[in-house]
């Protein structure tokens, strides 16, 4: 079990949005990622950091890289403590948006990942919780 | 860091050379907005060939670049874009629309040329 | 060996000074003193040992793919590595040495019950050694046997895991090859390429086909790709997506995709299902597909013989 530290990551602004994506893609290639997975893992955080930013204005990434039994891969969790989502359900279907986006934020980002959670109270916050493993 | 945009003949050449932030992003759309007019630009190039990431804002802001350039008089191409990228896009759900897209700059030149050359040898032809 | 790094780390074997960690110093010291003992009674009677198991190997018909000499050869290096367990403690030269024997044995058909029984044969050969040896002293032989079971025992799984991971190693990376293999991007002509998908389609191949091609697109600056699903049996609602994610990813790296081969079944299915692939270009075979896109890329085939007749008759 070698549980590596978790490197947190502020977002405060859209520059951090680019950090965010730049780190867990350093973080996944040394957790053995290679190819288009890479490219699938930043895309998820760059649009989980731009909900952050969007809706919360401020809010943090933490990646993280998870040992389970036979397998291992990543850990995105992204937090905030904005206005959170009424409807998870609404917030979940292709083509909703209430920012400016095309809609395809949240849904788009949950095909990407193997695992996707959502948790959100009305003006408490939003987390987000999502892996990848490695094939 | 600003876009540099070259140009060249009647067209655009936008090569992004970093990752780049929202902000610049809607910066390289306004640049490229003001400088069609300028010039009166009939092509618009813009090489992604460094983006190892477009998220949907990335997409949209060249989606925006393309219908503004459109309503203005020129035709864009996004070329460059790599094959991870690519695919992560279509996984997202990311679809360029109607913007014309080609492999590389070369590519790009060329289907400018072809998209543009009508109307420009009616002209000189004539 | 180079690849060796990329396995998992196994855990080591506690040493004989934790084998019997919760009873105390004197329990603990008196364990290693009878390992020690038991180490130098297994050098001592190495040769008859070694030889015994060999013996027994042979006897219970395992290793039949293997000589007498490499028998005795394997069993030698098997029986010195063993007897290095139970001095040091550590399992990692065994582990490594296990690996290396499992790489050698596994292409000639050894199987894992062989693999299992040899060691489990020479955990029985020691065990009835130091029956021999300690039986005069009942409470003696018990605190031997105490000693040397745990570390029988994680001998025998190092070993047998050892040979099964080896062997899902092997596997995987025939997996591996198998898909490299069933999905070849073909250059056809220049900036013509041609995917033939031949079997099933599973969301991993799927995935690995459109990497492949994407790739292929760049590598060969292909402008028009034909993807020919001839030989997929069966296409259902996750493979036209897949299909479809694929030209829209072709698409976005400038290249037009032509679908072929989609059989009248599959095309029936799909409508049933309500995929929608009218956005896709699809023509129905593969010669149809390639004169397509040699349309497209500004090719004109003519017939050599026919050539100059029309010419002629014009």
């Amino acid at each position: 079990m070698s549980l590596k530290a978790e490197i947190h990551i502020p977002i405060n602004s859209d520059a951090d949005i680019v950090t965010a994506r730049q780190q867990g893609r350093e973080l996944a290639q040394q957790a053995g990622f290679n190819g288009s997975d890479l490219t699938v893992i930043s895309t998820a955080i760059s649009e989980v950091a731009r909900n952050i930013v969007e809706h919360a204005r401020s809010g943090e990434i933490v990646l993280s890289v998870a040992n389970g039994p036979g397998r291992s891969g990543l850990v995105v969790v992204a937090r905030d403590h904005g206005p959170g989502i009424l409807d998870i359900s609404l917030a979940m279907q292709d083509g909703y948006s209430t920012g400016k986006g095309l809609g395809l934020g949240l849904p788009g980002t949950r095909r990407l990942m193997d695992e996707f959670e959502i948790t959100s109270k009305p003006g408490a916050g939003t987390t987000v919780t999502m892996k990848k493993w490695r094939r | 860091m600003r876009v540099p945009i070259l140009k060249q003949g009647g067209y655009l050449i936008a090569s992004i050379q970093s990752a780049l932030s929202d902000y610049e992003l809607l910066q390289l759309r306004d640049d490229l907005s003001a400088q069609v007019g300028r010039f009166r630009s009939r092509g618009v190039i813009v090489d992604v060939t460094v983006l190892d990431v477009m998220d949907s804002f990335a997409v949209r802001t060249l989606r925006a670049i393309a219908q503004i350039g459109h309503m203005r008089g020129a035709e864009t191409v996004i070329v460059g874009i790599q094959p991870e990228v690519a695919f992560a896009m279509v996984q997202l759900g990311l679809a360029l629309g109607d913007v014309e897209t080609a492999l590389d700059l070369e590519e790009g030149l060329a289907l400018l040329d072809l998209r543009t050359k009508r109307g420009e040898s009616h002209v000189t032809e004539s | 060996m180079a690849d060796s790094k990329k396995r998992d780390k196994r855990t080591r074997i506690p040493g004989p000074s934790s084998l019997a960690s919760p009873m105390g110093t004197a329990m603990l010291e008196s364990t290693a003193v009878l390992l020690r003992e038991l180490v130098s009674h297994l050098r001592e009677n190495r040769t008859q040992l070694r030889e015994e198991w060999a013996r027994r190997i042979t006897e219970s018909q395992l290793l039949v793919a293997m000589t007498q000499e490499e028998i005795f050869k394997e069993a030698t290096a098997v029986y010195d590595n063993y007897v290095a367990v139970l001095e040091t403690g550590s399992v990692e030269a065994l582990e490594a040495y296990a690996r290396d024997l499992s790489e050698r044995i596994i292409p000639r058909g050894v199987e894992t019950r062989e693999v299992l029984g040899i060691v489990l044969l020479l955990r029985d050969v020691l065990a009835r050694s130091l029956f021999k040896k300690y039986q005069a002293d009942f409470g003696l032989l018990n605190r031997v046997l105490d000693a040397y079971e745990p570390a029988a025992n994680r001998i025998a799984n190092t070993v047998g895991v050892g040979f099964v991971q080896e062997r899902e190693r092997i596997i995987r990376q025939q997996q591996e090859a198998i898909r490299e293999l069933s999905t070849p991007v073909l250059q056809v002509r220049e900036r013509l390429l041609i995917l033939p998908i031949i079997g099933v389609i599973d969301p991993q191949r799927a995935r690995q086909v459109t990497e492949q091609l994407l790739r292929g697109i760049r590598a060969n600056r292909a402008k028009v790709v034909v993807i020919d699903i001839t030989g997929v049996p069966s296409v259902d609602s996750t493979v036209a997506n897949h299909l479809v994610q694929t030209v829209d990813a072709s698409r976005l790296m400038g290249a037009t995709v032509i679908v072929t081969g989609l059989s009248s079944e599959i095309a029936q299915t799909l409508v049933t299902i309500g995929v929608d692939l009218t956005k896709m270009k699809t023509i129905g075979d593969l010669q149809g597909g390639i004169e397509e896109a040699e349309r497209l890329l500004g090719y004109r085939v003519t017939m050599m013989m026919q050539a100059p007749e029309q010419t002629a008759a014009k």
